[in-house]
């Protein structure tokens, strides 16, 4: 018997500046999650990255593999043991322009594979990133923090939680 | 009760909750099957009698593969059995090498998406990935396949988005995953079947 599933777990728009927003407490219930983020930064110069952790994990267990197009080239890079997970590299936090990623974090709640999210970035003035990433930890996945490299998100950028449960 | 936080760079370092409880389950995506492989591998996963009630279909999972020598493989996919050069493929990836490459075929029974993780990946690496078939009922049109995947495993990886072309105007009922090099799906390999509902 086929079962709805896609349910929007949690979601916020920030009503005021924020360094990091955080899912915590993460239900075990589903197979995968959807992270859909809109997002501003609030200073100029901008151009900053968006992190993921997991897990409040600060170790070296981070890891992506990058194609990305900025409109007139386009290349591949990776980034080895890291302490989080670049959420984008043309497609960077601004001010003026909103910029979005939908990342989908399969799995998540297994305790026997390391943990691999596939997702895009976007900014239409900048580029557009898919990416690929891998957190080396078998624990099933209970909070996400998507930090910034610097400054804090700007009011009305919006982040929403959504669960996927394969029968 | 999932929470989301934010932490605010003022003075006073305030913290901000918010509640939301999980929405009522009145979405247009169901899901249909799923299987998972267990000890020993297995040589595909194929889904059957895929009911027509739906206008998309979406496949979800994490996949390995024992492709000896190599850390990456492909997963091939065949509709309703048809094991003829009667598909097409396109591809865009990137390796993680600083160059991104294109792929292609016509005609051919070896159409694959690639960015699934082989046998010299690092234990416990996975590939992940989302693949939509789209009007997959409809038996006035060709069937279009969309695919993104990949893997990554600190130090090697692979992403990359495919389309498949099958040059066929069938109903699709039944879909079979194997792999690009001809072996086994490792244990802990997942593919899960979703149903996309249209207006009523």
């Amino acid at each position: 018997m086929p079962t709805p599933t896609y349910n929007c777990i949690a979601t916020t728009t920030l009503s005021s500046a924020q360094s990091s927003v955080t899912f915590s407490s993460i239900p075990g219930t589903y197979t995968d999650l959807v992270v859909v983020i809109q997002a501003f930064w609030t200073t100029v110069p901008s151009n900053m990255y968006i992190y993921m952790q997991l897990n409040s994990d600060t170790g070296s267990n981070y890891s992506t593999t990058i194609l990305s197009g900025d409109g007139s080239s386009a290349l591949s890079t990776r980034f080895s043991n890291r302490t989080n997970m670049n959420m984008d590299y043309a497609a960077t936090l601004v001010d003026e322009e909103p910029t979005q990623r939908n990342i989908n974090i399969m799995n998540y709640s297994n305790t026997t594979t390391y943990k691999t999210a596939i997702w895009r970035s976007n900014r239409a003035g900048a580029g557009t990133d898919a990416m690929v990433g891998m957190w080396r930890s078998t624990a099933a996945i209970t909070t996400i923090l998507f930090d910034l490299e610097a400054g804090d998100y700007a009011s009305g950028s919006t982040f929403s939680l959504y669960g996927i449960k394969a029968e | 009760m999932p929470l989301i936080t934010t932490r605010s760079n003022a003075s006073a370092r305030g913290y901000g909750a918010f509640l939301a409880a999980a929405a009522a389950s009145s979405t247009s995506f169901e899901s249909i099957a799923t299987v998972s492989v267990g000890s020993g591998g297995a040589s595909n996963v194929e889904f059957t009698s895929i009911p027509s009630t739906y206008t998309h279909l979406q496949i979800r999972g994490i996949a390995r593969s024992n492709r000896a020598g190599y850390p990456n493989d492909g997963i091939i996919v065949q509709y309703n059995s048809d094991t003829g050069s009667n598909y097409a493929y396109h591809e865009l990836s990137a390796s993680g090498d600083g160059g991104v490459s294109a792929g292609s075929s016509a005609n051919t029974s070896l159409q694959f998406i690639q960015g699934i993780a082989g046998s010299t990946a690092s234990a416990s690496v996975f590939g992940g990935f989302v693949i939509d078939i789209l009007d997959y009922k409809n038996t006035n049109k060709y069937k279009t396949l969309r695919a993104n995947a990949g893997y990554d495993g600190n130090g090697n990886g692979y992403r990359v988005f495919s389309s498949i072309l099958w040059l066929n105007t069938n109903a699709i009922n039944s879909i079979k995953f194997t792999q690009r090099s001809g072996n086994t799906w490792e244990q802990y390999t997942s593919f899960a079947l979703y149903g996309i509902k249209g207006a009523a």
